[in-house]
C-alpha cells in the first residue's frame, strides 16, 4: 500500500512505570531525512520516549513502527546513542573499541570484527576528529571527547534512523558545534534523526522540527511554527517565567536567536 | 643525602616483596629437622618427578588460570562482591550433596554446591525486588546466612558420621595434599568452557559489560549473557573449592584481575594477563606451601597473588607508584635547579651585569633562603656544570673573605637566560594578549617557565613581535643573546 514506509511511526503510545503513566497518547510520524528535536521539562518522559521506541520499555498501549515493522525486526537500521551516564567509565576499553562496537550489529554473533570494519571505524573516529585518542581508555577522555567517541560509534553503525538521548549534555562549545555539524551531515544524507535536547535557547536553531513533550505531545511541527510563547508555556507550565520570556521574545522578534547566549 | 629516608613508597614495596619471607623462613625451620634439606626439597618440586606432586602443581595451575580468566570479567563488571557471595552460598549445598550421596564423590557435592549457589543468587534478586534492601545489603545477608548454615550442617555431619571424619571441612579452607587426577576433571572442563565462551563471545561480552543500554539497542540479549557469566562463575568457584576453599576463592577471582587492570586498559590483555598472573600465583603458592609443610596452600596462593599485586602496584614501569614518585622527584629537582639559575641571573642583573661573578650570600638573599640552605642548591649547580667557584683574588674588592664566589659557566648562562626569557615572555603575553594586570602575572609565569618548550617560546615571540622589555620594564634576554653564548657582562 505504502511504497516507502515511514522511518518512525508512533501511534497512541502510552507508557506507565509502577502504575503511573509517564507518557500518554503520543502520536507522531517522522518523514525520511528529518532532524527532530524533542524538548520538554525534566521528567517529561523524553528519555522514556526514546527507550520505548527502542523497545526497552514496554508500552501499555499503542505501538511503534520503524520502517513499517517492529523494532526487533528493524533493529539493524536503528542507531541509539544513550545518555553518557549509563556507561561504566572504568571498563577496559579504548576509544577505538567503543567505535568498533558500532560495527557489531553488522558483524553478527560469534564472528570477529573484520579489517574492513576496523578501517571504517578508523574513518568515523577521524570524522569526529578523535583519531589521535583512538588508543586511550575511554574514562581518560574529557566529557566532550567521550561524546564525540559515542557519535563516531553511531556513525560507524550506518543506521537509517538515529535516536539520540541528550548528545549535547555537558559538552564544550567546540564539541557542540561538531555534533551539530554531524547531525546536519547525516540529515543531508537522507538519514532520520530524533534528538532529545535540553537547551531551549538553541533548540529552535538546531532542529528543523520540534516535538514539545510533557507526558503528552504538546506540539509537533516545524521549529518556527512550534517554538512559540503559548506552546512553550503549555509544555513547561507557567512556573518558569524565564522560559516563557524566551518564547515571547522569539514571538516578537522573530529569528533573533543569537541574542541568547 | 641521596639515600635519605624520604622513601615511604620504596619501604612499602619492600614490605610487599617481603610478604613471602616469613613463609620461606618458616619452611626452612620446619624442614631443618627432616632428612631432606631445603635445596633438595625445591629440587624435588621443580623436577616434577613425584607423580602426586605433578597432580598438585597441575591442580593449582589450573585453578589459578580458571580464577584469573573468570576474574577478569568479575572485576571489570564489578561482580567482586557477587563472587564472594556466591562462593559462600555454595557451602550448604556441599553438605546437602554429601547427605544424598553419602560419599565424598565429587560430582554429587559439586552439583549440590552449584544448586545451592543458584538458590543464593535467586534469594539476592528476590530480596532486591521485594524489599527496599539494596544489592550490597542483600548480598551481605545471603553471604552470612548461607555460610552460617553451611558451617552448622558440616559440623553436624562431621559428628554424625560413625567415628570417621567426612572430610568436608577441607572445603572451608581448601587442601592441596591428596589431590587426585579425578579432582582435576572439573577444573579441566571449566577451563574448556571458559575459553570457549570468552573466545566466541568476546565482543558481545565486551559491549554488554561496557554499555548495557547500547548492547540492548543492538538487539543483544544482555540478561542472558549476564546469566551465562553467573553460570561460568558458579562453575569456576565450585571447581576451585577443593583446593582453595569457600572463604578464599573470591580473593583469587579478584586479585589477579585487579593486578592485570593496573597494567593494561584493554579487555583482551586484561583477560590474558589475569590468567597468567593467576596461574603464576597458583604455582608459586603451591611451591611455598610445599616447602613449609603444614601451611594451607590456599592461603599461600592468595598471599602470592597479593605480593604480585603489590609488586605491580609499586614497580610497574608505566603507572607504578615508585616510577611515578621518582619522576615527580626528578621534575621537582629540575625546577629547583632552574629556580636557582634564575636567581643567579637576577643577582647578576641587579649588578647591571658589571661583574661576571657573585657571592653565595647574595644568591641566598635573592632565593629568600639561608646560606646553609642555599649550599645544597649551589652544590647541585656545580655538580651539573652550570656554575664554577672562583679563586678569590679576582674578586677581592667588596666581598667578605670567607664568602664563596661563583660564576656561571656558558651552559649555566644559557639555561638561566632561557628560564628568564620564558618567565618574562609569558608575563608579557598575559598582560598584552590576555589583558591581565601586570602585578598578577608573576605567579603564573613562575609555574609555566619550567614547562613551555622551544616552539611555544618562538610562537610567543612572534605573537608579541619580538619584544625587548617585560611588563615590569626589565630586559628579556633574546635568542641571539643565548646563542652568542656566554656574554661577558663587561662587554
Amino acid at each position: 500500500m505504502n511504497p516507502s514506509p515511514k522511518p518512525l511511526e508512533v501511534h497512541d503510545l502510552t507508557v506507565a512505570y509502577l502504575q503511573k503513566p509517564i507518557l500518554y497518547g503520543i502520536d507522531f510520524e517522522l518523514e525520511e531525512g528529518s532532524l527532530v528535536g524533542v524538548i520538554g521539562p525534566n521528567g517529561a518522559g523524553k528519555s522514556s520516549l526514546i527507550k520505548t521506541i527502542m523497545g526497552m520499555l514496554k508500552p501499555t498501549d499503542g505501538y511503534v513502527r520503524i520502517f513499517g515493522t517492529s523494532v526487533a525486526k528493524a533493529i539493524a537500521r536503528v542507531g541509539y546513542v544513550p545518555q553518557r551516564e549509563s556507561v561504566d567509565w572504568d571498563f577496559p576499553v579504548t576509544a577505538m573499541d567503543v567505535v568498533l562496537m558500532g560495527r557489531y550489529g553488522h558483524v553478527g554473533w560469534f564472528r570477529r570484527v573484520s579489517k574492513r570494519d576496523r578501517f571504517f571505524a578508523h574513518e568515523c573516529l577521524e570524522q569526529m576528529n578523535m583519531l589521535a585518542f583512538a588508543d586511550r581508555q575511554i574514562g581518560n577522555l574529557s566529557g566532550g571527547q567521550q561524546q564525540r567517541v559515542f557519535l563516531a560509534r553511531a556513525l560507524a553503525q550506518q543506521s537509517d534512523l538515529y535516536l539520540m538521548d541528550e548528545p549535547f549534555a555537558g559538552v564544550d562549545a567546540v564539541t557542540e558545534k561538531a555534533i551539530l555539524e554531524l547531525l546536519k551531515t547525516l540529515r543531508n544524507q537522507g538519514k532520520t534523526l530524533m534528538v532529545v535536547h535540553h537547551d531551549l535557547s538553541t533548540a529552535r536553531e538546531y532542529f528543523d522540527q520540534l516535538a514539545l513533550l510533557n507526558m503528552r505531545l504538546v506540539a509537533f511541527g516545524p521549529s518556527c511554527e512550534v517554538f512559540t510563547h503559548d506552546l512553550l508555556q503549555r509544555t513547561y507550565g507557567g512556573k518558569l517565567t524565564v522560559l516563557s520570556e524566551i518564547g515571547g521574545r522569539k514571538l516578537e522578534e522573530g529569528p533573533a536567536v543569537d541574542r541568547l547566549s | 643525602m641521596i639515600l635519605s629516608l624520604r622513601r615511604p613508597s620504596l619501604a612499602l614495596t619492600f614490605c610487599g616483596l617481603s610478604f613471602l619471607c616469613p613463609f620461606i623462613a618458616c619452611a626452612d625451620r620446619i624442614t631443618l629437622g627432616a632428612e631432606a634439606s631445603w635445596m633438595e626439597q625445591s629440587m624435588r618440586f621443580w623436577t616434577f618427578e613425584d607423580s602426586s606432586l605433578r597432580i598438585i602443581v597441575c591442580g593449582s595451575l589450573l585453578m589459578g588460570l580458571n580464577c584469573g580468566l573468570m576474574g577478569a570479567y568479575v572485576v571489570t563488571r564489578r561482580l567482586s562482591m557477587f563472587g564472594d557471595t556466591l562462593s559462600h552460598a555454595v557451602l550448604p549445598g556441599i553438605a546437602v550433596g554429601f547427605v544424598f550421596t553419602q560419599s565424598r564423590d565429587d560430582w554429587g557435592l559439586l552439583i549440590g554446591a552449584t544448586l545451592s549457589g543458584f538458590v543464593g543468587v535467586s534469594v539476592i534478586s528476590l530480596l532486591k525486588r521485594a524489599t527496599k534492601l539494596k544489592e550490597d545489603g542483600a548480598m551481605a545477608l545471603v553471604l552470612s546466612t548461607f555460610y552460617a548454615l553451611g558451617i552448622c550442617l558440616i559440623t553436624h555431619l562431621q559428628k554424625g558420621t560413625d567415628g570417621g571424619s567426612s572430610g568436608l571441612e577441607t572445603y572451608l579452607f581448601g587442601q592441596l595434599a591428596g589431590l587426585s587426577t579425578r579432582d582435576l576433571q572439573p577444573m579441566v572442563i571449566c577451563l574448556v568452557l571458559l575459553v570457549l565462551c570468552f573466545a566466541s563471545l568476546r565482543k558481545e561480552l565486551l559491549v554488554c559489560g561496557f554499555d548495557p543500554a547500547y548492547a540492548r539497542s543492538l538487539g543483544l540479549p544482555v540478561d542472558l549473557l549476564q546469566f551465562l557469566i553467573w553460570i561460568l562463575l558458579a562453575f569456576c568457584i565450585v571447581s576451585a573449592l577443593q583446593i582453595i576453599g569457600v572463604v578464599l576463592v573470591s580473593a583469587l577471582l579478584i586479585i589477579p584481575a585487579a593486578t592485570a587492570s593496573l597494567i593494561t586498559h584493554k579487555m583482551n590483555r586484561t583477560l590474558i594477563l589475569s590468567g597468567l598472573i593467576g596461574s603464576l600465583a597458583g604455582v608459586i603458592g603451591c611451591f611455598v606451601s610445599f616447602l613449609g609443610q603444614g601451611i594451607p596452600a590456599g592461603s599461600v596462593i592468595v598471599l602470592c597473588s597479593t605480593t604480585l599485586f603489590l609488586t605491580v602496584l609499586f614497580l610497574s614501569p608505566v603507572s607504578g607508584l615508585l616510577p611515578k614518585w621518582l619522576s615527580s622527584r626528578k621534575k621537582s629537582r629540575r625546577i629547583r635547579l632552574e629556580n636557582t639559575l634564575k636567581a643567579c641571573y637576577q643577582v647578576l642583573e641587579d649588578k647591571s651585569f658589571e661583574e661576571d661573578f657573585f657571592d653565595q650570600s647574595s644568591l641566598a638573599r635573592r632565593r629568600r633562603k639561608s646560606v646553609a640552605e642555599i649550599e645544597g642548591e649551589v652544590d647541585a649547580l656545580i655538580r651539573k656544570g652550570y656554575a664554577t667557584t672562583r679563586p678569590r683574588s679576582t674578586a677581592q674588592r667588596h666581598d667578605l673573605p670567607s664568602e664563596t664566589i661563583l660564576s656561571l659557566t656558558p651552559s649555566g648562562w644559557e639555561l638561566a637566560c632561557r628560564i628568564i626569557r620564558n618567565h618574562r615572555l609569558w608575563e608579557l603575553y598575559l598582560t598584552n594578549q590576555a589583558s591581565y594586570s601586570s602585578d598578577h602575572v608573576h605567579d603564573d609565569a613562575e609555574k609555566i617557565e619550567h614547562l613551555i618548550g622551544e616552539r611555544t617560546v618562538r610562537q610567543l615571540e612572534r605573537i608579541l613581535s619580538h619584544p625587548q622589555l617585560d611588563p615590569h620594564g626589565k630586559l628579556i634576554p633574546s635568542q641571539t643573546d643565548i646563542d652568542r653564548g656566554w656574554v661577558s657582562p663587561r662587554n
